[in-house]
């Protein structure tokens, strides 16, 4: 898989953004930064923070990539009335605590 | 403070046109992935029914040329609020391609190449409501909105049109597929704003 997302060859570049843009939508459901945290991908094992990961779609639904393997590591449907969060694609979530 | 599109590129809306409950008329084709865009070229595309029982059907592109073609004209219908009306297409019908399978599956799983899955009724594929499409508006379908062919069934939202397809799988029982698993309504009706589980 092309690491840059798209395929130079043909001038069309994917559209993705980073994975900030799941602050807003977490930030609903968890009490903690989870962009900052370190999440293990499931499919390739590999370890990145959150912020780092691959983001298409747009509201109501987002699809996180693993940077390194292109497979889903986290998706997001917010409804009006629920969210649904599916984490199958994550081993383990690694969260900073604050400690002061 | 929101602020109300009254469409773009300085149209209007035909008011004589109905709306879904929940939707709105763009006059462009917004572009919207699960994922990057999968590079199929025509020479390696194959498009594979497979029954219950494992009965595969395969065409590639020529035996796909060779079918007869429809034109439809029909309107589309995006679970993210922009409708579409009077979009052109060139495409097979599922009619055709399921013509000569044997199969007492009542659920499709749809296929695609990058991984995407979407599931229906296998009724809603047939009686002329849903082609393999490959032209849009007289042109080769865009990778970006699915080429080298895609589903089309445009009487569900359309997250059901699977882009790249690459296959259905004829079943016995429902099973869920990408977005459906996650939140999305397992079947779709935008004039039932059947968005999300629960509607
Ligand atoms: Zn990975």
């Amino acid at each position: 898989m092309d690491p840059t997302g798209g395929t130079a060859a043909d001038g069309v570049q994917d559209a993705y953004q980073d994975g900030n843009v799941l602050a807003g939508p977490l930030s609903e459901i968890f009490a903690v930064d989870l962009t900052a945290a370190m999440s293990r991908c499931a499919h390739c094992d590999s370890t990145g923070a959150v912020a780092t990961l691959r983001v298409y779609g747009r509201p109501p639904a987002l699809v996180a990539r693993c940077p390194s393997c292109g497979e889903v590591v986290l998706r997001i449907v917010r409804s009006p009335t629920n969210t649904w969060l599916d984490l199958r694609g994550t081993v383990t979530l690694n969260i900073p605590m604050d400690t002061r | 403070m929101p602020i109300v599109s009254r469409g773009f590129h300085g149209r209007k809306p035909d008011p004589g046109r109905k709306l879904p409950p929940g939707q709105y008329e763009t006059f462009d084709f917004p572009v919207l992935s699960a994922g990057p865009t999968p590079r199929v070229s025509r020479d390696d595309w194959t498009f594979t029914v497979t029954t219950e029982s494992g009965t595969r059907h395969q065409w590639d592109w020529g035996r796909l040329m060779a079918l007869p073609a429809e034109h439809p004209t029909v309107d589309l219908h995006c679970v993210t609020k922009w409708s579409k009306f009077d979009t052109h297409w060139e495409g097979v019908s599922l009619d055709v391609l399921l013509e000569d399978v044997e199969t007492e599956a009542e659920f499709a799983l749809v296929h695609s190449y990058g991984g995407y899955t979407t599931n229906l009724p296998l009724e809603d594929l047939l009686d002329g409501k849903a082609w393999i499409a490959y032209r849009y508006d007289g042109e080769e379908l865009a990778a970006e909105h699915g080429g080298p062919a895609r589903l089309l069934v445009p009487h569900l939202y359309l997250w059901k049109s699977a882009k790249w397809v690459s296959g259905i799988q004829l079943m016995l029982e429902d099973e869920p597929g990408f977005w459906e698993s996650a939140g999305y309504h397992e079947y779709g009706d935008p004039w039932r704003e059947q968005r999300y589980q629960g509607d």
